[in-house]
């Protein structure tokens, strides 16, 4: 469950953003420049907002009234990167395990390394570099990686923009289907339209920093596109 | 007169010691520069800079200065702890330090900048705290400029005349490393032992560089990137 509303300056234009999301994929549209990553990046704790507030799961996470800045690694946010971000000088399984919470942690999903590259079907690819892999695997290792830290909330930049057409309409249903399985609210940033109608159960448009057209689709609609 | 070996193994001594004290000072000092905006940054980057480009004679004079009976660290030594540095081993340790210094936090601060900073995000987002971000991703990613830098400052230190000369003096057998030991018997008239010393100094230096193009050429096509 997030709720988010802030402010921040950016150079050329304000950025505000009212966003509230419990369930399902939230789509963020809009040109480059508009502000996307931006938004993810306050939510995740990587960039601080101006004014307002964030929360998760009723806890916030950030609030300019009180001056609450809860650090990244405390929010419990999993963060796919635009680039995907692979940790260029370690194996695809040490990137993967990067991010795996200690023992002891408080989490009811018991998640082990076979068990995610399992899932994501990249077992095979254990052992190599980031550098020896397909663009759609190392979309896979992100998420993969992303999700053994056992986030509340999952922030994709553009995860698809760097592949062929084939493997992103894969992907795209991989990532429906993923998001089904795994029950925590997505927010993925596009910049192309027909992508956020096919995984967004929200859409939302930003133009210039301002929240342009909202529009809701519900599940029977989705599934007819 | 018979060659004498000593010198080569005070160099290597003062070599050794000098970028030990160079590269545990200069990774954490170019990590903070690297990352933080400070006032004043810019005076503080030239002070470190400094020895880069004055003469050996200024720096020399300088270390002197602090270093000397008088000075205020020399004096300090003397008080605490009974000892002193000028025209021991030690002050040439410190020379060759302070000259190879620079070279070593420009090489590491230049590659820890150019290391992806959305590497280093991605590892915050996965929890990482601060310091393991650095450990883990920055350093490993920014080896090659320290390797880079290490040679150097070895090279450097190896090599250091002027400021060693006025701080460590001529003393053979104790301070008295290869290029002072070149100066001095060139200046004796002992052409041979000035002649090996030389052959060795060139022939050290050249397989210092072939090995760090060569090396820096192989960590190109890695397949891991960045890293050997």
């Amino acid at each position: 469950m997030l709720k988010a509303h802030f402010k921040k300056e950016l150079p050329t234009f304000e950025l505000e953003i009212d966003i509230s999301l419990s369930h399902g994929i939230l789509a963020l549209v809009g040109p480059s420049g508009a502000g996307k990553t931006t938004i993810l990046q306050c939510i995740a704790g990587l960039q601080t907002p101006s004014w307002g507030g964030i929360n998760i799961h009723d806890k916030a996470v950030f609030s300019s009234e009180d001056g609450t800045n809860v650090p990244i690694r405390n929010r419990r946010i999993g963060y796919v990167f635009q680039d995907y971000a692979l940790f260029p000088h370690m194996s695809v399984e040490k990137n993967v395990v990067y991010g795996k919470p200690k023992k002891g942690s408080n989490s009811n999903k018991v998640l082990t390394i076979t068990n995610v590259l399992e899932m994501f079907k990249i077992e095979h690819l254990r052992h190599r570099y980031p550098n020896q892999i397909s663009g759609g695997e190392k979309q896979r290792v992100a998420f993969a990686r992303a999700l053994m830290t056992e986030p509340e909330l999952l922030l994709l930049d553009e995860p698809l923009s760097a592949l062929d057409h084939d493997t992103r309409s894969t992907l795209q249903q991989e990532l429906l289907k993923l998001q089904a399985q795994w029950q925590i609210p997505f927010i993925l940033v596009t910049h192309d339209v027909q992508e956020a109608e096919i995984l967004g159960d929200q859409i939302i448009k930003l133009d210039h920093g301002k929240q342009e057209v909202i529009k809701k689709l519900n599940k029977a609609q989705r599934a007819s596109i | 007169m018979e060659f004498s070996y000593i010198p080569i193994i005070l160099s290597l001594k003062v070599a050794v010691a000098a970028v030990i004290i160079v590269t545990c000072s200069s990774i954490p000092i170019a990590g903070f520069m690297a990352k933080r905006e400070f006032w004043g940054k810019d005076v503080v980057e030239s002070i470190i800079t400094l020895p880069l480009v004055l003469p050996p004679s200024v720096v020399g004079f300088m270390l002197l200065y602090f270093f000397g009976k008088n000075g205020p660290i020399g004096k300090l030594l003397e008080q605490w702890f009974h000892t002193r540095i000028v025209f021991t081993l030690a002050g040439a340790v410190i020379a060759a330090a302070v000259v190879a210094f620079p070279l070593m936090y420009q090489s590491v601060k230049a590659s820890i900048e150019s290391v992806d900073q959305n590497l280093e995000k991605a590892a915050r987002t996965l929890g990482a705290r601060e310091l393991r971000v650095f450990f883990t991703i920055t350093l490993p990613l920014a080896w090659n400029g320290i390797v880079a830098g290490l040679v150097l400052a070895f090279a450097r230190s190896l090599g250091e005349f002027g400021a060693t000369l006025m701080i460590a003096g001529n003393i053979p057998g104790k301070t008295q490393t290869m290029p002072i030991a070149i100066y001095f018997a060139n200046e004796a008239g002992d052409t041979a032992q000035a002649t090996i010393l030389v052959i060795i100094m060139t022939v050290f230096s050249f397989l210092v560089i072939y090995g760090l193009n060569r090396w820096g050429k192989r960590s190109q096509r890695d397949p891991r990137g960045g890293t050997a």
